[in-house]
């Protein structure tokens, strides 16, 4: 049942190394940190009509951490949503595909760049359903350094005050933002009892465990909104660019990438 | 509007006493208090709109503005999102409640945003028109309402963004008095006491970046023109007035800007008639040329 989200998450993190070495732009370990979340939510639990990203009973997805748009891009490519040609067109003049999230972009529903404006937009978009009786479902994945951002916590009390059951929101929590690790930068953490004390249901998981993000990114149970605290390793499956803050910024040399691709194909 | 486009979602950040309550009652699936929480509130209403609603989202002036401008910018205009934001307390309508309830800066923020319309009704007749307007058209919108200072006996209808908007005077002038939103009191009366009733008075209701170049058409008609506003000059409505004739090949109008000095106001205590007139404000002798 993983393997096929295994393989994925493969294909996307290969995909990312490449577009970001051809664009000579930064954010690979972010994408990579979020490689296998993206990856089972587009092949295993987000229902999407490919042939038709736009139909309107589709779950939504909205990538708050922006800058690990290569993983989304990814995504879209090898689910069948965005071309080759695209993909290659990367952070390149004149292409819809900026190096953060662009709703230029076919299949993405909402750009963003600047942290703290996802969820927001995702509680818009979840109150909708809710309002109407949709059965679709919005997914928001933040970063935990983004969890510095006041609007955040603004939207978590009222998804929670207005039981939106039906938004899923997933922190990729590598414990790692732009200077030095979170813990050193502003100290979140317990993470797990603030988000319960914002009246949120809280499923903490190996970030990085295609069965454990399954299970948790398909559990909507009760009245509340649910958070996915996923445990993960910023670069995660390229040994030199884990956990660390240079690979926020660095874009790879070609032999960095070719070793990265080699690391990468060895993945089981 | 709202019992006829069920899509209308009304979002106040905790705001609107003894306003908002009978809205509320009778369309209570379609009233949201975000709470004190006006970047939440931006967000949720982008996100609400991206999926069909027409949603107004109403605080008081710079909690509406500055405090979510980032949203605004980017989630709602960059959107091209069906948002309008509604500020109330234009000008000095809060005067004696202190600077962080002036909202004397807020057209400079808001005509940066490529997409937004702004409008700026000078009381509830012109208010009702830019209604009617909004309720036909779809995208980002910010709709400021303040304490009138002259009562139209009626809406003019509004043929369109960037319009003038005869009132009174003569109109075959080559003097033009602009007004836009609740400063109209003091266009007026500056015509009467400067000019006789001879200059030709305007209101625009309804402006913004789209339809600077729409002005040359107007300006060409005048060689002097007076714009009137309850807000600083620098960034408002003359100047943007004054960027257009920018653009004139040839024979631009003088442009006389009647706004209002907020070095003046900061920290000043009173109604907006005082703060008005401390602040430059007025329609006496013109102390401009």
């Amino acid at each position: 049942m993983t393997k096929s989200s295994e393989a994925f998450a493969k294909s996307v993190r290969a995909i990312a190394i490449e577009m970001v070495y051809e664009s000579k732009s930064s954010h690979i370990g972010s994408a990579l940190s979020i490689a296998d979340i993206i990856s089972v939510l587009y092949d295993r639990v987000m229902r999407i009509d490919t042939s038709n990203p736009k139909s309107s009973d589709r779950d939504r997805f909205i990538l708050s951490k922006g800058h690990a748009c290569s993983a989304v891009y990814g995504a879209l490519f090898v689910a069948g949503i965005l071309s080759k040609g695209e993909i290659d067109s990367f952070g390149q003049s004149g292409s819809p595909l900026m190096t953060h999230i662009s709703h230029k972009v076919k299949g993405v529903e909402f750009s963003t760049g600047s942290l703290g404006h996802g969820l927001s937009f995702g509680v818009g978009k979840a109150l909708s359903a809710k309002l109407k009786g949709l059965p679709w479902r919005t997914f928001v994945v933040l970063g935990d350094g983004e969890l510095d951002e006041g609007s955040i916590w603004e939207a978590l009390m009222l998804a929670s005050h207005h039981e939106l059951a039906n938004l899923k929101i997933i922190v990729d929590a590598n414990n790692l933002q732009s200077l030095t690790t979170v813990d050193k930068t502003l100290a979140l953490e317990p993470l797990v009892d603030k988000f319960k004390s914002f009246g949120c249901r809280v499923l903490e998981i190996d970030g990085h465990d295609h069965l454990a993000l399954e299970t948790a990114l398909e559990d909507f149970k009760g009245q509340s909104p649910t958070i996915v605290l996923a445990r993960t390793t910023k670069g995660k499956g390229v040994s030199f660019m884990e956990n660390s803050v240079e690979w926020h910024y660095k874009s790879p040399s070609l032999e960095e990438k070719n070793q990265a691709l080699e690391e990468i194909r060895g993945l089981v | 509007m709202a019992s006829f486009d069920r899509s209308i979602m009304l979002l106040v950040g905790d705001l609107g006493f003894s306003v908002v309550e009978r809205f509320q009652q009778r369309f209570p699936m379609q009233f949201l208090n975000v709470g004190v929480a006006e970047q939440n509130m931006m967000g949720v209403a982008a996100g609400l709109a991206s999926e069909g609603h027409k949603v107004f989202a109403y605080s008081i002036g710079n909690f509406s503005t500055f405090r979510p401008a980032e949203q605004i910018r980017n989630d709602i205009d960059y959107h091209e999102l069906d948002v309008t934001v509604v500020s109330v307390g234009g000008g000095f309508s809060y005067g004696s409640l202190g600077y962080s309830h002036h909202l004397i800066q807020d057209f400079g923020l808001m005509r940066l945003f490529p997409n937004m319309t702004i409008y700026s009704p000078a009381d509830g007749a012109e208010t009702v028109q830019c209604m009617k307007v909004l309720a036909r058209t779809k995208g980002p919108s910010y709709l400021r309402i303040g304490k009138p200072t002259y009562s139209l006996t009626r809406g003019e209808a509004i043929q369109g963004e960037g319009n003038w908007v005869f009132l009174t005077g003569n109109q075959g002038s080559k003097v033009a008095i602009v007004s836009t939103g609740t400063a109209l009191g003091h266009a007026v009366s500056f015509q009467a006491n400067n000019f006789g009733g001879e200059a030709a008075v305007f209101t625009v209701p309804i402006w913004g970046m789209s339809s600077k170049i729409k002005q040359l058409k107007f300006l060409s008609n005048f060689s002097e023109v007076h714009t009137f506003e309850d807000h600083i000059s620098d960034g408002g409505f003359g100047s943007w007035m004054l960027e257009a004739t920018s653009k004139m090949k040839q024979n631009p109008p003088r442009i006389y800007i009647h706004a209002i000095d907020a070095a003046r106001t900061v920290g000043v205590v009173g109604d907006a008639s005082y703060l008005e007139k401390i602040g430059g404000l007025h329609g006496d002798k013109n102390e401009t040329k």
